[in-house]
């Protein structure tokens, strides 16, 4: 059971940090270390230039000062980009990047390229085709100074990417494609901001209002998450290419501003709506992908400056607070990308214990205004604080009327807030009763802050009490989430009880009469385990307070067995046990004079064989005397003698089929010279008989 | 009775050795290396019994080598008898040879077993 209660400790703890993340944070320096590790050129450029913009705009709005050098090779693809007939696209991001680096371009590579883009604008149907070369004018304009880029039929122009518009306000890639996207609607936004950028003279504003008009309609579409947070979807999947959410709200979000910072007048969005936006942004946290890197800084920089209103963030440093450390709640206004925000106060408009929604601790309280930490502060709680889980509701007062319009504060924010502090743990005691007068047979003080080792006998007609008063700093009751006692015997054998509590006191008794079945009639020793954990209490404990030694009848026949003990996982990884072989014991060999003796003997025999060849007057007389036969007769008798040489050999140390290879060569000489000599030995007697 | 007895046995063994005597010496020569071969065998199995069958296939192959050849004789007498009429029309040299192709034989058998 301890081994299970760590984690969920460690899981408490894990939802309380959790919670506090869902308060959004700027942007900050995990940021900077994200983009620098997510943008690394391989050998001194990025991929390709749309990536290299995407990289430097990161760096730019971060304000990375260390940002890898690639301009050098960088430049040399933006001049060979610019200088040829590149696509529309590598134009487009190579103007960008060029934007930034500031590369060494001639006046006739602009001229060129100018001439380019305004009959690519004329014959453009595509909506990619007027967002790409609309982009194009806009930053040769800001990077060339000779060239004259006014369009003089800019209605023309505004007109023919406004037909692509839908009435729900989203927009076509193309005239011939009837479907409409979300994404298209920013990248249109945009470009049709740029043509207002870049008209000689006004454009109709009419044409302006409507378009503003369908801004408002794309709005009505917007996606809303339960933390407030606000997205656009594509809806169509199988679109000309699709977008995630992210890449979807941030074209919207680019488009937006970029409109409205091209047109005067107001746009009727609502503050929430744009405060919605940010927190979208901020809540995916840190992305893993330079993509969506991109696309959450770049949007977060534009919400940033843009006309409609600035998101300000509400943020705190720490959400969980020590009453017994005496911890400041701070909190800290910034704008998105974390630049200090315009003069505000920060008012507690409440805060209540979660659960307890009706009864406010704190009312309408302000915060103080520190400038050299740029933090508010509220200096000490109320005396009557206590330590709990606090949901606080905060409120931005900005200080001047006009900043009204420009700010969004997103109006009344709430935050789960851990007031944390050490609870007074008093009046431990634990005790052996006879169960039938109640009276204490011992009983002992509890140390549960110092070590203790106490140690108690009791047997089955006992009982075990053990009981102990929490209380918080403020002197109230505490009723921490676990409380668990635990009995654990040498067999490892464990059991686990809760300890209940009413009021401060907490009390267990434990009537051994009961349990003997639950323990199964275990008698011996058994260490206890006292656990007293929150997460709001500082001094949470498990700790082993000693052992008991218990006396419990005899177990009769059908009790129940103790389940077997788990075993311990990490022991899977420890060293094996070592494996011992265990041969046959070699058989008892006899004396070797024994076996040598025996040896002779089995040569007796020949002996005796030899003895009686002599004695029956064995000769030799019948070899052929001749010289061919005689030969023959040698060659078979060598052979013979090489075929006995050969099986020696076998048997010391060739192997069969070696063997059997020499035997066969061996065996054809044999059976040649064999039957020479037979057939000449047997002819000769032949002749003998006949005469 | 128990006189008869001896004296028949004597008479008995006289004959049979009277008889053998007039045996050709190359069956002789077999017959010798039959009870050659034999004893041979004995000793080993005599050691068997008496020290333990340990290598056991080593032993069976002495015993069976020497008992296998000491059959291969018996073969070869009987072939080169010239009282044997069954064989009559076989050359001695012939059986010679088979008894000399089985031997070799036998014994690539045996060194193969031998370990």
């Amino acid at each position: 059971m301890a081994r299970n209660l760590v984690p969920f400790l460690v899981l408490l703890f894990w939802i309380s940090i959790c919670q506090a993340a869902s308060i959004f944070q700027p942007i900050s320096d995990s940021h900077r270390n994200a983009a620098l590790e997510l943008f690394r050129p391989t050998a001194g450029v990025f991929g390709s230039l749309e990536e290299t913009h995407e990289a430097l705009r990161t760096f730019d709005i971060l304000g990375i000062q260390e940002k890898p050098d690639i301009s050098a090779a960088t430049c040399k693809s933006v001049s060979e980009a610019l200088g040829s007939s590149a696509a529309l696209k590598d134009l487009f991001y190579a103007l960008r990047v060029n934007d930034v680096l500031k590369c060494e371009i001639k006046e006739e590579v602009y001229e060129s390229i100018t001439s380019r883009l305004r009959t690519v604008l004329n014959d453009a149907r595509s909506l990619l085709d007027f967002y790409y070369s609309i982009g194009s004018l806009l930053h040769l304009k800001e990077q060339s100074s000779g060239v004259d880029l006014s369009l003089k039929d800019a209605d023309v122009i505004f007109q023919s990417i406004k037909a692509l518009s839908q009435s729900d306000g989203r927009w076509r890639y193309s005239s011939n494609n009837p479907e409409s996207s979300t994404y298209a609607a920013g990248l249109a936004l945009e470009a049709l901001a740029g043509v207002v950028s870049l008209a000689s003279s006004d454009i109709d504003q009419n044409m302006i209002g409507t378009v503003k008009n369908d801004i408002l309609k794309l709005f009505d579409s917007i996606e809303k998450y339960d933390d407030g947070a606000l997205y656009f979807e594509e809806k169509v999947i199988d679109a000309y290419e699709h977008h995630g959410p992210l890449a979807t709200t941030s074209s919207v979000v680019r488009g937006l501003t970029a409109f409205t910072a091209a047109t005067s007048g107001s746009l009727n969005l609502p503050g929430d709506t744009i405060f919605g936006l940010a927190k979208f942004f901020l809540g995916i946290g840190i992305p893993g992908d330079a993509k969506d890197l991109f696309n959450q800084i770049d949007s977060l920089a534009r919400l940033e400056t843009n006309r409609v209103s600035i998101p300000l963030i509400l943020s705190l440093p720490a959400t969980v607070l020590s009453l017994t450390k005496e911890d400041q709640l701070k909190v800290r206004v910034n704008t998105v990308l974390g630049s200090v925000a315009p003069p505000l106060t920060v008012k507690i408009v409440r805060a209540f214990l979660s659960g307890s929604k009706e009864t406010s601790v704190i009312e309408g309280q302000e915060l103080k205004y520190y400038p050299q930490t740029g933090l508010h502060i509220l200096d000490a709680f109320p005396k009557t604080f206590d330590v709990g889980n606090y949901v606080f509701v905060f409120e931005i007062a900005l200080h001047d009327s006009e900043h009204l319009d420009i700010y969004a504060t997103g109006g009344q924010i709430q935050v789960p807030i851990y007031i944390s502090g050490v609870v007074k743990i008093e009046n431990a005691e634990i005790a052996v009763l006879d169960s039938d007068l109640g009276s204490i047979e011992t009983q002992k003080k509890l140390d549960l802050v110092g070590e203790s080792a106490i140690s108690l006998a009791a047997n089955h007609l006992q009982k075990l009490r053990l009981s102990f008063q929490l209380t918080t700093p403020q002197g109230h009751g505490f009723m921490p989430h676990q409380a668990f006692l635990k009995l654990r015997h040498e067999s490892g054998v464990e059991h686990t009880f809760v300890v209940k509590g009413s009021g401060k006191k907490f009390e267990i008794i434990l009537d051994f009469l009961g349990l003997v079945e639950k323990f199964f009639y275990l008698s011996g020793r058994y260490d206890i385990q006292l656990t007293v954990g929150d997460a709001i209490m500082e001094n949470s404990f498990l700790r082993a307070i000693g052992h008991i030694d218990l006396d419990l009848p005899e177990a009769p026949e059908k009790a129940p067995r103790p389940p077997p003990q788990p075993v311990d996982p990490y022991t899977r990884y420890g060293p094996k046990a070592e494996i011992t072989h265990i041969f046959r014991a070699p058989e008892k060999r006899p004396a070797k004079e024994l076996s040598l003796i025996f040896l002779g003997l089995t040569f007796l025999p020949f002996l005796v064989f030899l003895v009686g060849l002599l004695r029956m007057g064995v000769n030799l007389k019948n070899f052929p005397t001749s010289t061919v036969p005689a030969t023959f007769a040698f060659l078979f008798h060598l052979g013979i003698a090489a075929v006995i040489l050969l099986y020696t050999f076998f048997w010391l140390k060739l192997d069969l089929f070696t063997t059997l290879k020499a035997l066969g060569i061996l065996g054809v000489f044999l059976v040649f010279v064999g039957h020479r000599t037979l057939s000449h030995l047997a002819s000769t007697s032949a002749k003998l008989k006949s005469a | 009775m128990a006189r008869s007895t001896s004296k028949d046995a004597q008479a008995l063994f006289q004959s049979l050795r009277s008889a053998y005597a007039a045996t050709p010496t190359t069956l002789k020569i077999i017959d010798l290396y039959v009870m050659y071969a034999v004893f041979t065998a004995l000793i080993q199995v005599a050691y068997m019994v008496i020290i333990g069958s340990f290598p056991f296939n080593s032993f069976l192959s002495g015993v069976l080598s020497c008992i296998g050849t000491a059959v291969l004789a018996v073969c070869l007498r009987i072939q080169v008898n010239k009282e044997n009429k069954e064989f009559k029309d076989l050359a001695p040299e012939r059986a010679f040879a088979d008894f000399v192709l089985c031997n070799l034989v036998l014994h690539l058998v045996i060194i193969n077993f031998l370990g």
